[in-house]
């Protein structure tokens, strides 16, 4: 009985892991998203300057997912990657791209340019394909025998190019309110401004994906329309619309910090809903939570360490947040 | 362009490719961060500016270098699932609790201090900018402790019963950690990092010598590069030497290849110096041999009798020549390497480390021959511990996913393309870094050829990429 809840518990560290890792990493892909609707050099320095320090932190949590899977959920991670495997390519040759971006782009004046597209594109095409993956996962991955056994282009569908554009657009509209919180002056203006459309896209999006999502499996429609689950069916709805007020308010009041949080908390929701889905599978319809958990030995040894680093970590990842807290200063931006 | 080739062999090409490329970064970093702790150290110890010079001139290439590594280390860690997902689900309940502490330990450890290392000075002042410094080189040791388990374990299984699907189930953590052949290959490894960033420390300040035989921060470097070779080279081929005693007894079928001994020698076994293994009719071609000397190397005893690969089923041998070829140039470079830190210590000991061209040329040239070493001794261990994923347990072509052939040719020609260019414009701008005169620390010079920007910000009204090619090496 001890294995099950330890296969929880870790279910629970995983999904904590990637939420972190989407809502850190999500708006500073966002920031490369937006990187091509300003001209400005100068105000290219200081959307790339307010993300410099930390974007190393936050892809280190997309690392633990997959590490964490590995470790402790083998099973779910030896189906999901060769199901995966295009889209997980792909957002890996992205992140290399946009990953050296922040220092090739300082090594060269004649190349400058083909960083910054590589910024740009290398962010663009790893939301994308996080937000393919995340639907073709949602969608179902087809396994037999302990192996994924669908084809190689099972995971490009609609939903699936519905779920990578809304992701996509959600990372930007995370970039833009970050932006609007770290920047001042008339680029301040401009991201605010590009978050209103940016936002209003994510909302219609994750409606659809929403709307869409309780037809992809019978599950999923008994999960959120029938008693005692569909309670949820009120509550993250009526939190989801609380979070778009205070989005378009703080946007309206022109405030720093509330756009930005409502805009996270947005995304909260969003993986909350996606793992109400999912329970009690890591893999849909395919390997439940405690089918996919290694053995407890390898369990232990890995909470253990894990329950000790994680407060760690993030208290940590807090002090290095503090340290370049505050605007970015256009003029003085050695920090 | 890989028509005809089995998804098997292309998996293994891919992970070769993208490994090869990773452990140039990390091998580097490992050893130019705990030299940037030392800098640090001794500039806050002695405030001799020549330190911080150095710091701030080594700060740079070290951010470039640890980019490339971070974004080549996570192809590597989704690389498992994708093409050698049944490896994965087989050992994945040994070897990813091992990999989940690399990542909380040291990934996370170096990612959080290496913004405030690299820009955190004025901010955090000098005691919490040192201990973010050391913080960051103890990050790439202890990543190196868990890696090199990992790899450790896969090469000498330990501490694990297997359950009815065939998966390896820990038993005792101890034992898998502390695997018969683990502390062998750290020491070999880090002993080899340390090396390698010597022999680039060593080349730029000799660079800079034959330049101007006055300039004191390339003077330091060069003098500290030299005795860091004079004295761990020495170390290094000691620890070579037991990981090899090591590798004869837990993986004998390894040291077989490396010698090229087809034949078993009952009476004591002749060491090949040169010749070109002839797998197919199991025979040495053109062999310069010494006799009884292999014999006496790893048994300490002219007459040992030593197996061959007649011993040996021919599925399980390992592809001789790579093996053979890649050991002798592994071994070759060390004895360089021991050769140069000889030089130095001749030319200090005569007083003219400062004055020595024939010396800096040889660093210069000595420069890249800790990567080219630590490939090929990487290749020597894990082309011979083939054709095993788990040494002896686990078969590679029972280890790869169901993937097809034309996908896994697909992203092997899309790592090629995007790594070749990527990477290369790295080591382009790192070396043109290098060409560069060393400048004075002042204010200015922080930024005096863009800013360090890994994990750092940077003033937006100094922008100017260098584009400066006169001092390129």
């Amino acid at each position: 009985m001890l294995g099950f809840e330890l296969s929880f518990i870790w279910a629970g560290i995983i999904a904590f892991s990637v939420l972190v890792y989407v809502i850190l990493d999500g708006f500073d892909l966002g920031v490369g998203l937006l990187f091509p609707l300003t001209k400005d050099e100068k105000e290219r320095n200081v959307m790339m300057n307010s993300v410099a320090p930390i974007w190393d932190g936050n892809e280190t949590w997309l690392v633990l997912g997959g590490g964490g899977l590995f470790a402790v959920f083998p099973l779910a991670y030896a189906v999901v990657m060769p199901a995966l495997y295009m889209p997980i390519i792909l957002m890996l040759l992205g992140l290399v791209f946009r990953g050296v971006a922040f220092e090739y782009r300082w090594r060269t004046k004649r190349w400058k340019g083909t960083w910054d597209i590589a910024f740009f594109g290398g962010s663009l095409t790893a939301s994308l394909c996080q937000g393919i993956a995340l639907g073709a996962l949602v969608q179902g991955i087809e396994v037999e025998n302990r192996a994924y056994a669908g084809g190689w282009w099972d995971w490009l569908t609609p939903f699936t190019f519905l779920t990578g554009v809304a992701v996509t657009v959600g990372y930007a509209m995370l970039g833009a309110t970050w932006l609007n919180l770290k920047l001042e002056g008339r680029i301040q203006t401009h991201m605010r401004r590009l978050a209103w459309p940016f936002a209003i896209a994510t909302v219609i999006f994750m409606a659809a994906v929403s709307l869409w999502t309780p037809f992809l499996r019978y599950v999923y429609f008994e999960r959120w329309f029938t008693w005692p689950s569909m309670g949820f069916s009120f509550v993250v709805p009526v939190l989801v619309g609380l979070c778009i007020l205070g989005l378009f308010r703080g946007l309206q009041q022109q405030r720093d910090l509330q756009p930005f949080l409502c805009a996270l908390s947005l995304f909260v929701l969003g993986f909350i809903g996606i793992g109400i889905s999912f329970y009690p599978y890591i893999v849909p319809g395919a390997l439940t939570i405690v089918d996919a958990a290694a053995p407890d030995s390898s369990l232990w040894f890995t909470l253990v360490g894990t329950l000790v680093l994680v407060p760690m970590i993030l208290a940590y990842t807090a002090y290095a947040y503090w340290v370049f807290r505050g605007k970015i200063d256009p003029e003085d931006g050695y920090h | 362009m890989f028509d005809g080739y089995s998804a098997e062999i292309l998996a293994r090409v891919q992970f070769a490719f993208t490994i090869s490329f990773h452990i140039i970064f990390p091998a580097f970093s490992i050893g130019l961060a705990s030299f940037l702790a030392v800098l640090n150290a001794r500039w806050l110890w002695t405030r001799d500016r020549t330190f911080l010079i150095l710091f701030n001139y080594w700060v740079k290439i070290f951010a470039i270098a640890f980019g490339m590594g971070v974004v080549s280390g996570i192809v590597m860690s989704y690389q498992f699932g994708t093409n050698w997902s049944v490896f994965s689900d087989k050992a994945g309940p040994v070897i990813g609790p091992l990999m989940a502490y690399e990542v909380l330990t040291a990934f996370f450890l170096e990612a959080g201090f290496l913004g405030i290392m690299l820009f955190g000075r004025e901010r955090v002042g000098d005691a919490l900018h040192m201990m973010a410094t050391g913080m960051v080189a103890f990050g790439t040791l202890i990543s190196a402790t868990w890696i090199l388990s990992v790899n450790s374990w896969m090469q000498t299984p330990a501490g694990f019963s297997m359950n009815e699907l065939g998966q390896f189930i820990p038993e005792d953590w101890w034992q898998i950690v502390f695997n018969p052949s683990f502390p062998y290959r750290l020491t070999h490894m880090v002993l080899a990092a340390f090396l390698t960033t010597a022999l680039v420390v060593g080349a730029v300040g000799a660079l800079h010598l034959l330049r101007d035989r006055s300039d004191a921060p390339a003077r330091r470097m060069f003098s500290m590069a030299m005795w860091m070779l004079a004295l761990v080279t020495p170390l290094q081929i000691l620890a070579g030497d037991s990981h090899g005693l090591n590798t004869l007894e837990h993986q004998p079928v390894k040291v077989m290849a490396m010698e090229g001994h087809f034949e078993s020698h009952p009476h004591g076994a002749p060491l090949i110096l040169f010749g070109i293994p002839n797998q197919a009719e199991k025979r040495v071609d053109y062999a310069v041999e010494i006799p009884k000397l292999s014999s006496l190397i790893l048994k300490h005893d002219l007459n040992a009798p030593l197996a061959g690969l007649d011993t040996v089923p021919d599925e399980d041998e390992p592809p001789v020549a790579i093996v053979f070829f890649s050991f002798r140039v592994m071994v070759g470079l060390g004895f360089a390497m021991l050769g140069l830190g000889l030089w130095g210590l001749i030319a200090w000991a005569r007083g003219r480390l400062f004055d020595a061209p024939w010396l800096y040329r040889a660093s210069v040239a000595m420069g890249p021959m800790g990567f080219v070493a630590v490939l090929a001794g990487w290749i020597t261990t894990e082309v011979g511990r083939q054709p095993f994923t788990v040494y002896g347990l686990l078969r590679t072509s029972d280890s790869l996913s169901p993937v097809a052939a034309p996908a896994v040719a697909a992203s092997l020609i899309a790592f090629i393309i995007v790594y070749f260019f990527v990477f290369g414009a790295g080591t382009y701008y790192i070396l043109r870094l290098m060409g560069k005169p060393i400048k004075p620390a002042s204010d200015a010079s922080i930024t005096d050829e863009g800013p360090t920007r890994t994990a750092g910000t940077t003033p937006s009204v100094q922008m100017q990429g260098d584009h400066d090619d006169k001092a390129r090496t």
